[in-house]
């Protein structure tokens, strides 16, 4: 049982961004026209933003993007920052962690706790959960959270279970220690290591290390290829865990905390592909006007799908008026994060872009 | 759990397929409607008619309707 809820920490405001570069699923080669539609009803999807994987644009830098105009509107004083946690399957280095690169980046001071965590789909969720709950001691006062995935990486261009699916996006969230805050912030966390092979890049780390097969593509069903560096996606497996896991956290959460569709203005899902969003949210009996989507436009964008609807679908409410919001990330691990916190009139620019 | 329930439960995931070409036997791969998203909506709805998870192998490893039957009864 792995429930948690925080008191005396409230989120001050988010942002994202996403790189320049769209792709287009509908040009991709070797789709005919009935298989992009076919794919574009079932997941939703219609065109992605990716980065180009030669270095010159990394997770770190849309979060970097993020935090800088974040904290710009906050008017926050840099100095005051004691932690910085950043969320990803896409580091910049083996090592060092990415977060002290960001911190010196960002000139946020020395006396600065910043670590990495490496989380996909739930991660959003256990960052506000790391963070929040470090803050909730008191001494640390201020926070950013930095999460995002540039995973189109793992994506075999010659693999349509990925290829067609992965968008890259960042964010920043600033999170504050408030004494006087009433809101608990109530977290309900979940793992399913069994499941570690439905979403898997097997080569490349320790157990299996990088080795001359490594590079070589294999045929798989469906005429995909890939190569042991690129992301294994088995969608079957991810579909009937999610279905079912997901509504189970929330029947957790809701021993301690309302979950209903009367009182919570949203329910945020995890942007995994519309199907599934569409059968969580009908499981959990929520109307479609609180439940967004923004996955036509930015695909599965992993850990950074929460914090990026935030800012696509629901800035203007975020800015104007108090919010009760469920969130929920589920998948790779298998790993599920789910929340219900308020947020009370915080800082939301616009969607940024490099 | 009865097969024939299954069976018509089974038959419902599809739109053009008529519900007489499903039986115990029927080797649903080789329908001419059978697809990816069919098989998601399967799982689907044999987590909510009998509360059973099940896995991208097991449903893969199913040829017959009968088969799958097999697979949620004795999970």
């Amino acid at each position: 049982m792995s429930y948690l809820a925080i008191n005396h920490v409230t989120i001050r405001g988010v942002a994202a961004c996403v790189p320049q570069r769209i792709e287009e699923n509908k040009d991709f080669s070797g789709l005919s026209i009935e298989e992009y539609e076919k794919y574009r009803q079932s997941t939703g999807i219609e065109r992605r933003h990716c980065a180009i994987h030669d270095g010159s644009l990394c997770t770190s830098d849309l979060c970097y993007k993020s935090a800088e105009r974040l904290l710009e509107e906050l008017k926050w004083n840099k100095e005051e920052i004691g932690l910085l946690v950043f969320i990803s399957h896409s580091a910049d280095y083996k090592l060092p962690s990415t977060a002290c690169i960001l911190q010196e980046r960002l000139g946020l001071p020395k006396d600065c706790m910043a670590f990495d965590s490496p989380l996909g789909c739930s991660g959003y969720v256990y960052g506000l959960a790391i963070t929040s709950s470090l803050l909730s001691h008191g001494f640390i006062k201020k926070a950013l959270l930095l999460v995002g995935n540039t995973q189109s990486v793992y994506a075999s261009p010659k693999d349509k279970s990925t290829a067609l699916l992965f968008g890259d996006a960042g964010s920043a969230t600033a999170l504050e220690y408030d004494e006087d805050t009433n809101e608990t912030i109530h977290f309900q966390l979940y793992t399913d290591g069994s499941g570690k092979d439905a979403l898997i890049v097997p080569d490349g780390g320790c157990r299996n290390p990088f080795n001359e097969k490594s590079l070589l593509y294999e045929k798989f069903e469906g005429g995909n290829e890939r190569t042991r560096l690129h992301e294994i996606l088995d969608g079957m497996s991810v579909f009937s865990f999610a279905i079912s896991q997901v509504p189970r956290t929330f029947k957790l959460l809701a021993e301690h905390t309302d979950i209903s569709p009367k009182n919570n203005d949203y329910l945020l899902l995890h942007q995994a592909n519309k199907f599934i969003c569409d059968k969580i949210r009908k499981k959990l009996k929520f109307p479609e006007e609180k439940v967004p989507c923004n996955i036509k436009n930015y695909g599965n964008t992993s850990a950074a799908s929460l914090p990026l609807m935030m800012v696509t679908e629901l800035s203007d409410n975020l800015k104007k008026q108090k919010l009760n919001i469920l969130m929920t990330g589920f998948g790779v691990g298998l790993s599920i994060g789910t929340v219900r916190l308020t947020t009370d009139k915080i800082v939301c620019p616009p969607l940024l872009t490099i | 759990m009865d097969i024939k329930d299954f069976v018509e439960k089974f038959a419902e995931q599809f739109e053009e397929t008529d519900a007489s070409m499903f039986t115990p036997e029927t080797k649903f791969r080789e329908l001419d409607e059978w697809s990816s998203l069919i098989a998601l909506s399967i799982i689907a709805m044999v987590d909510e008619e009998y509360d059973v998870t099940l896995k991208g192998d097991e449903m893969r490893s199913a040829n017959t309707i009968q088969d799958l039957f097999d697979i949620v009864k004795n999970k």
